[in-house]
C-alpha cells in the first residue's frame, strides 16, 4: 500500500492521525515510536525555533506557557518556506486571535517587534547617508524633500510602552515598563539590530516618511500630534544609526 | 546528464567541520587541522548583514561547501522555485568549492516541515529524484553531491536497495555522492543490516565527502536500540571505526565533523577534527 | 505653523544631525550584541531528541484547554489605564477571571 507525502505530512502534525501505511521495519513489527522519531523531529525542530525567535514572549508568558503555544502555534502555521530565519511571521496574528491570551494586549505588537528585529538582521547592507547630505540642499527643497530609508529600519507602532516592554525582559536590572504609548524604531547600524523608543509625535514623523510624504507633512503630522516636537534627537539618532540612504530633493 | 569535465575547485581530503556563526572568532584564531568549513545553504539566504559577511571573511581562509538542508530534492512536486532561484544567487556569490543536498524530502505544497523525510525507493522516486538532481546540477552548472539518509524505516514498496538507488542516480545524473558514515551507522542499526556491508555496496566511486556526527540512543515499541541523528554530542567509537573501513573503500576524502545540537565551545569541536585529522592521517601511513 | 517657523526649525534639527558621527564600524564581524539574534531560526540537519513526547502530545491547548502553569514576567508589569483611557492589563492572574469556569 503506497504511503504518498500527503498522508505522511498529516500525519506528521497531527498526532492524532494513525501512523501512514506502508511504512514497516520487517516481521510486522511495530512501529509506531520509529515514526514517532520523525513527529518528534518537526515539532521540536519548529518548537527550538520559535523559542529561539521569540525571546521576550518567551519571558512574558513563562517557559512552561510557551512550551504549550509554540507546538500549537506550528502545527496551525507551519512553515511557508525553507528559510527558518523568517519562521513566525504569523505569530502576531495568531497571538491576536488566541482567546486564552487576549487579556495581555501587547503580546501581538512584541511578536512583531521579534519578527522585524530578524528581519532586521537578515536585511540587505546598504551605504547609509552622509550627515552633511542635507547641508546641501537648501532649507525651502529641504521642505519639499523626501527620505528613503535603509531596508533595515522598521517601524514597530504600538499602543503599549512596547520598548520598556522589550528593554525589562531584555536587559539587566531594566526598569518595569511606564504607562505610556511608546513605538519602536529598529535600525542597524553595522549588524546588530538596535530598539528605540519613540513617542507618539516621533512616530508621526516616521510613519509619513515611511508613506512617502514629504517632510514638511512630515513635520506637521509630528506638531499635531505635539505641539512642541523638535526633530533634533531624532534626525540625529537616524543618521547616527544609518537608518537613511537617500535624501531625495525635487528636482532629483 | 551534467557535463562531466567542468569541475569546480575542491575540497580537500583534509578535516572540515560543520560551521556554527558562534565559533567565528575562535575558529579564525585557532583552526587547528580545519581546512574547510560547511554552512546550512539556507542560513545565508538573506539578503545580508552579519551571516554574509563572516562568509566573506571565512572564505579568505578555509575552503567552503555549502550542504542545503531544504532543496526537498524527494518531494512529490516540483522543486520550489524560488528556492532554487535563492540558491543559485549564493552559490553564485560566494563560489563554493563544493554543493550538497539530501535524499529526502521536507517540502510538502507549500509547507516546509523543517525536517529530513524518508523516500520509498522505487522506479518512480528513482525517475523524479533524477530529475530533481538534473534541474538543480543545470541551474547552478555544477555537479551536486547527494548525502544518504538516517532512517527509521523502511518502505513495503521498495524495490532497490539505498545503495543500488543511489548508483543508479549517479550513473543517471552524473552527481557525486556524500557518503555519511553516521547516517549508514544509524540506518543499519536500525533496519537491521550490517554497516560493512552497506558500505561493500555503495559506490564509493562517486563520493566527494564523507560525514561523520554524533547521534543519540534511545528504544523502538518493542525496546530494540533505535538510534537518533541528533549531532548533539562527540562521534562514537563504533563510527570513528567504521569511518576507518569507508576511508579505506574511497581513499583521501574532505571529511567533516557535524555537531548541531548542544554546540560546544570551538576546542571541544576543533578536537573532534583532530580526530578526524588521526583518521585521514592512519589512512595516507598504510 | 508658518512656511518660515517650519524652516527655522528644520534647519536647526539638520544642524544638530550634521554634527553626529555615524556609529561605525570598528564593531567587527564577530563583535555581536546578546541578543541572540543570530542563532534564531538557524536551519540544520539534525534530528531532534529522540522519540520525547514533543511530537506525539496530542493535548489541544486551543480554548479552554489551555492552563497556565506557570508565570512569566508579563505578572511584573503592571500598565493600569493609560492616558487614552484604554484598558491595560497586563498580568497573568487576570487569566483566572477570563477563563470559563
Amino acid at each position: 500500500m503506497h504511503s504518498g507525502q500527503s498522508e505522511f505530512r498529516t500525519a506528521l502534525l497531527d498526532p492524532a492521525q494513525p501512523v501512514p501505511n506502508g511504512l514497516t521495519i520487517g516481521q510486522g513489527k511495530p512501529i509506531t515510536k520509529r515514526f514517532a522519531v520523525y513527529r518528534n523531529n518537526v515539532t521540536v525542530a519548529l518548537v527550538d525555533a520559535l523559542k529561539a525567535s521569540f525571546p521576550v514572549l518567551r519571558k512574558l508568558l513563562g517557559d512552561k506557557n510557551f512550551d504549550q503555544l509554540a507546538p500549537t502555534f506550528a502545527r496551525a502555521h507551519p512553515p511557508s518556506t525553507p528559510l527558518m530565519m523568517h519562521y513566525g511571521a504569523e505569530m502576531p496574528a495568531f497571538l491576536a486571535a488566541f482567546q486564552p491570551l487576549q487579556h495581555i494586549g501587547y503580546l501581538a505588537d512584541v511578536a512583531r517587534l521579534e519578527v522585524a528585529m530578524r528581519a532586521s538582521y537578515h536585511a540587505a547592507d546598504t551605504t547609509p547617508l552622509p550627515a552633511d547630505a542635507f547641508g546641501a540642499v537648501q532649507p525651502e527643497a529641504l521642505l519639499a524633500a523626501t527620505l528613503t530609508f535603509a531596508p533595515t529600519m522598521h517601524l514597530i507602532r504600538s499602543d503599549w510602552p512596547l520598548y520598556d516592554i522589550w528593554r525589562f525582559n531584555m536587559e539587566e536590572s531594566a526598569p518595569k515598563p511606564r504607562a505610556e504609548a511608546q513605538s519602536v524604531l529598529i535600525t542597524r547600524p553595522e549588524f546588530d539590530p538596535i530598539p528605540h523608543p519613540l513617542d507618539p509625535a516621533e512616530t508621526a514623523w516616521i510613519s509619513a516618511i515611511l508613506n512617502g510624504d514629504a517632510i514638511e507633512a512630515a513635520q506637521d503630522a509630528a506638531v499635531a500630534r505635539a505641539p512642541d516636537f523638535d526633530l533634533s534627537p531624532l534626525l540625529t539618532l537616524l543618521v547616527q544609526q544609518g537608518a537613511l540612504t537617500h535624501l531625495n530633493t525635487p528636482k532629483d | 546528464m551534467l557535463d562531466a569535465t567542468r569541475h569546480p575547485p575542491r575540497l580537500p581530503a583534509a578535516p572540515g567541520v560543520g560551521y556554527k556563526s558562534q565559533h567565528f572568532s575562535a575558529l579564525r584564531a585557532d583552526p587547528g587541522p580545519v581546512k574547510w568549513l560547511e554552512v546550512h545553504a539556507e542560513n545565508y539566504m538573506g539578503d545580508g548583514g552579519r551571516p554574509h559577511a563572516q562568509l566573506r571573511a571565512l572564505r579568505d581562509d578555509f575552503a567552503i561547501s555549502v550542504h542545503g538542508v531544504g532543496l526537498s530534492i524527494g518531494g512529490e512536486g516540483a522543486l520550489d522555485a524560488d528556492h532554487l532561484a535563492r540558491l543559485k544567487t549564493l552559490v553564485d556569490w560566494l563560489q563554493p568549492a563544493s554543493f550538497s543536498e539530501h535524499l529526502a524530502w521536507s517540502t510538502h505544497g507549500a509547507e516546509f516541515l523543517d525536517d529530513l523525510l524518508p523516500l520509498p525507493y522505487t522506479n518512480a522516486t528513482l525517475t523524479r529524484v533524477a530529475e530533481h538532481i538534473d534541474q538543480v546540477q543545470n541551474t547552478l552548472g555544477r555537479q551536486m553531491l547527494l548525502e544518504n539518509p538516517s532512517s527509521y524505516l523502511a518502505f513495503a514498496e521498495s524495490t532497490w536497495s539505498e545503495t543500488d538507488f543511489l548508483s543508479e542516480l549517479v550513473r543517471r545524473t552524473g552527481c557525486g555522492l556524500l557518503l555519511d558514515v553516521n547516517n549508514v551507522f544509524i540506518s543499519a542499526t536500525n533496519l537491521g543490516y550490517t554497516a560493512t556491508g552497506y558500505l561493500d555496496a555503495y559506490p564509493t566511486d562517486a563520493v566527494g565527502e564523507i560525514h561523520v556526527g554524533g547521534h543519540d540512543e534511545d528504544q523502538d515499541d518493542d525496546g530494540a536500540l533505535l538510534l537518533i541523528d541528533s549531532h548533539g554530542r562527540a562521534v562514537a567509537d563504533p563510527v570513528w571505526t567504521l569511518l576507518d573501513y569507508a576511508l579505506h573503500l574511497t581513499g583521501p576524502t574532505p571529511l567533516l565533523v557535524e555537531w548541531d545540537n548542544d554546540v560546544p565551545d570551538w576546542p571541544s569541536l576543533r578536537d573532534e577534527a583532530g580526530r578526524a585529522e588521526q583518521a585521514l592521517a592512519a589512512l595516507a601511513d598504510r | 505653523m508658518s512656511k518660515t517657523i517650519k524652516t527655522v526649525a528644520l534647519v536647526g534639527a539638520v544642524a544638530a544631525a550634521m554634527t553626529a558621527h555615524a556609529t561605525t564600524s570598528a564593531e567587527a564581524a564577530s563583535k555581536e550584541k546578546c541578543f541572540g539574534i543570530s542563532l534564531a531560526g538557524e536551519n540544520d540537519c539534525a534530528a531532534g531528541a529522540g522519540t520525547t513526547c514533543a511530537g506525539t502530545s496530542t493535548v489541544d491547548y486551543q480554548g479552554n484547554a489551555w492552563t497556565l502553569v506557570d508565570a512569566g514576567t508579563c505578572t511584573e508589569i503592571e500598565l493600569p489605564a493609560m492616558a487614552d483611557g484604554t484598558p491595560r492589563q497586563g498580568s497573568l492572574e487576570e487569566q483566572s477571571r477570563d477563563l470559563p469556569a
